[in-house]
C-alpha cells in the first residue's frame, strides 16, 4: 500500500465521495437488522416462555440454547453458519451446497439476538406482580387471554429500554458480516479505502454512519416508550 | 349456592385446610373471621380454583368445581373476586379494566359492556373516573373500581379477600359501603377484619381456627356469646 500523504483538503472530498457507498451499506445493514430482529423478538419470546415453563422438557433445552449462544462469539456463529454448516451439508448430501451471505447473516444475527431478547422478556414477565395474573384468571380469562391482554402489554413496556440496547448492539454487529462478504457499511468502506487509499476519511465516514443509525434507533425507541407510557 | 365437603389443602408439608364443610344459601352474606394463618384466605381461593384443593368437593351453583373436567375459566365466570391489593391492570384505563373480561370472554358486546361498566361505576360512585388510569386513583377508589370490575361479569358469587386491609383508615368506609350495598343481591363470602361489616351486613359468621370452621352462627349470637375459647380469645384481641 502506498504511504498516505497528509492532505486534509482531500479528506472532505473523500468523505463526500465514500458516502454513497456507505449509504448502500447502511441500507443492507438496516435490512439485515430488521429481518434479524423479527426472528430475534419472536423466537426470543418463545424461548422466554419455555424458560418460564415448569416442565423440565421445556425449560432445560431453552436454557441450553441461551447458554450456547451467549457462550460463543458471534463471529464464530456467523462463520459456522456460512462456512461450517454448508460444508457439512455438502459432505452429507454429496452435492455442493451454499448459503447466501445475507441470509446467513440474518439467521446468525437473529438466532443470536433471540438468546439475549429471551432474557429480557424472561425478567420482564418475571417482574410482574403475581396478583395481575390472579386477577385476570379470577375474572374468567383463560391462560392465553391473560398472557395476551394482561401480561404481555406490561412486560413489553418494561422491556423497551433493554430491547433498545439489544437493537443497537445488533446494528453494530452487522459489521461482523463483512468477513463473509456482505456489502454492509464496513465492507463498502473498506472497498473504497482499498481503491483510493483514503483510509482515514473513510473510517471517519464509517463511524459517522453508525452513529447516525444508532442515534436514530435510540430516538425511535424513546418515542415508542413515550407513546406507550401510562399516565400517572 | 355453595357446598363444600371435606375440603383439604396442603402446601407441601403445611396442612392449611383440614376438612372444611360448608353450605351457603343463595344471596347470603357470610363473613369469615379468624386469626391469620387460620385458612380463611386459602378457603376463599379454593372456591375459584386460585388454589387447587388437595382433596374434598366444592359445588358452586350446581357445578362441581373440583371435577377435573371443570376449567377454572368456567368457574370464574360465575365467581367474582376482590383482592387485598386491588390488582387493577395498570396499563388500562378504569373503563377498560372493567370491560376487558366481559369483552374478551365474549360475554358482552362492546356497546353493552361500556354501558354496564358506566352503570357499575355510577353504582360505586366513580363515573367520572372512567378515562383515568389506576395510578391516578386513591386506594379506596382503586378498590371500588376492582369491585365494579368483578361485578361486570355478572357473577352469582362474590369473594372478598381482606378488601380493606391495604387501605388507609379513612378510605375503609367508602369500600365497606359499596360491599354493604351488594348484600342480599348476590352470594357474598368475605374475609375481613372489619367487625362493623360483619355485625351489620353478614347473615352468618364463620369462625376459623387451624384450618377448620369452629363456629358458625348469626353475628348477634357470635359476638354476644361465642361458644369456643378460641373465638372468645379472638374477640378479646379485636376489641
Amino acid at each position: 500500500m502506498a504511504a498516505e500523504y497528509f492532505m486534509p483538503q482531500e479528506y472532505l472530498h473523500h468523505l463526500g465521495a465514500v458516502l454513497p457507498a456507505l449509504l448502500r451499506g447502511a441500507w443492507i445493514a438496516v435490512y439485515v437488522v430488521v429481518a434479524a430482529e423479527l426472528i430475534g423478538v419472536s423466537f426470543g419470546l418463545i424461548i422466554a416462555l419455555l424458560r418460564l415453563s415448569k416442565s423440565r422438557w421445556m425449560n432445560i433445552p431453552a436454557l441450553i440454547y441461551v447458554d450456547l449462544i451467549r457462550g460463543t462469539p458471534m463471529l464464530v456463529q456467523i462463520l459456522f453458519l456460512y462456512f461450517g454448516l454448508p460444508s457439512l451439508i455438502s459432505a452429507i448430501s454429496g452435492r455442493p451446497w451454499s448459503i447466501d451471505p445475507i441470509l446467513a447473516g440474518i439467521l446468525a444475527l437473529g438466532f443470536n439476538s433471540a438468546a439475549y431478547v429471551s432474557e429480557v422478556f424472561r425478567t420482564a414477565i418475571g417482574s410482574l406482580d403475581k396478583g395481575q395474573t390472579e386477577a385476570a384468571r379470577a375474572l374468567g380469562l383463560n391462560r392465553l387471554q391473560t398472557f395476551r391482554f394482561v401480561v404481555l402489554p406490561q412486560a413489553f413496556r418494561w422491556a423497551i429500554p433493554p430491547l433498545g440496547n439489544e437493537f443497537i448492539t445488533l446494528l453494530k454487529d452487522t459489521s461482523l458480516l463483512s468477513v463473509i462478504g456482505v456489502a454492509e457499511i464496513l465492507k463498502e468502506g473498506q472497498l473504497y479505502a482499498a481503491r483510493t487509499y483514503a483510509i482515514f476519511p473513510t473510517y471517519i465516514g464509517i463511524a459517522i454512519v453508525y452513529i447516525v443509525l444508532t442515534l436514530s434507533i435510540a430516538n425511535v425507541l424513546r418515542y415508542v416508550e413515550r407513546k406507550l407510557k401510562v399516565p400517572t | 349456592m355453595i357446598e363444600v365437603t371435606a375440603l383439604h389443602k396442603s402446601f407441601g408439608q403445611l396442612h392449611v385446610l383440614r376438612g372444611v364443610d360448608l353450605k351457603v344459601e343463595a344471596n347470603q352474606t357470610v363473613c369469615l373471621l379468624g386469626s391469620s394463618g387460620s385458612g380463611k384466605s386459602t378457603l376463599l381461593r379454593c372456591l375459584n380454583l386460585l388454589e387447587v384443593p388437595t382433596s374434598g368437593r366444592i359445588i358452586i351453583d350446581g357445578r362441581n368445581v373440583t371435577d377435573r373436567n371443570t376449567s377454572m375459566t368456567d368457574v370464574c365466570r360465575n365467581v367474582g373476586m376482590v383482592f387485598q391489593q386491588f390488582n387493577l391492570f395498570p396499563h388500562l384505563s378504569v373503563l377498560k379494566n372493567i370491560t376487558l373480561a366481559p369483552l374478551k370472554t365474549g360475554l358482552q358486546k362492546p356497546a353493552e359492556a361500556n354501558e354496564l361498566a358506566m352503570q357499575l361505576l355510577k353504582q360505586v360512585g366513580l363515573e367520572d373516573k372512567a378515562p383515568a388510569y389506576p395510578s391516578q386513583l386513591s386506594g379506596g377508589q382503586k378498590q371500588r373500581v376492582a369491585i365494579a370490575r368483578a361485578l361486570a361479569m355478572r357473577p352469582k358469587v362474590m369473594l372478598f379477600d381482606e378488601p380493606t386491609s391495604a387501605l388507609d383508615p379513612e378510605m375503609v368506609g367508602e369500600v365497606l359501603a359499596v360491599m354493604k350495598s351488594l348484600a342480599h343481591q348476590m352470594t357474598i363470602m368475605a374475609v375481613t377484619h372489619e367487625m362493623s361489616f360483619a355485625k351489620d351486613a353478614a347473615d352468618r359468621i364463620l369462625f376459623m381456627d387451624q384450618g377448620v370452621i369452629v363456629e358458625d352462627a348469626p353475628p348477634a349470637e357470635f359476638f354476644a356469646n361465642p361458644k369456643t375459647d378460641r373465638a372468645k380469645q379472638f374477640l378479646n384481641t379485636i376489641h
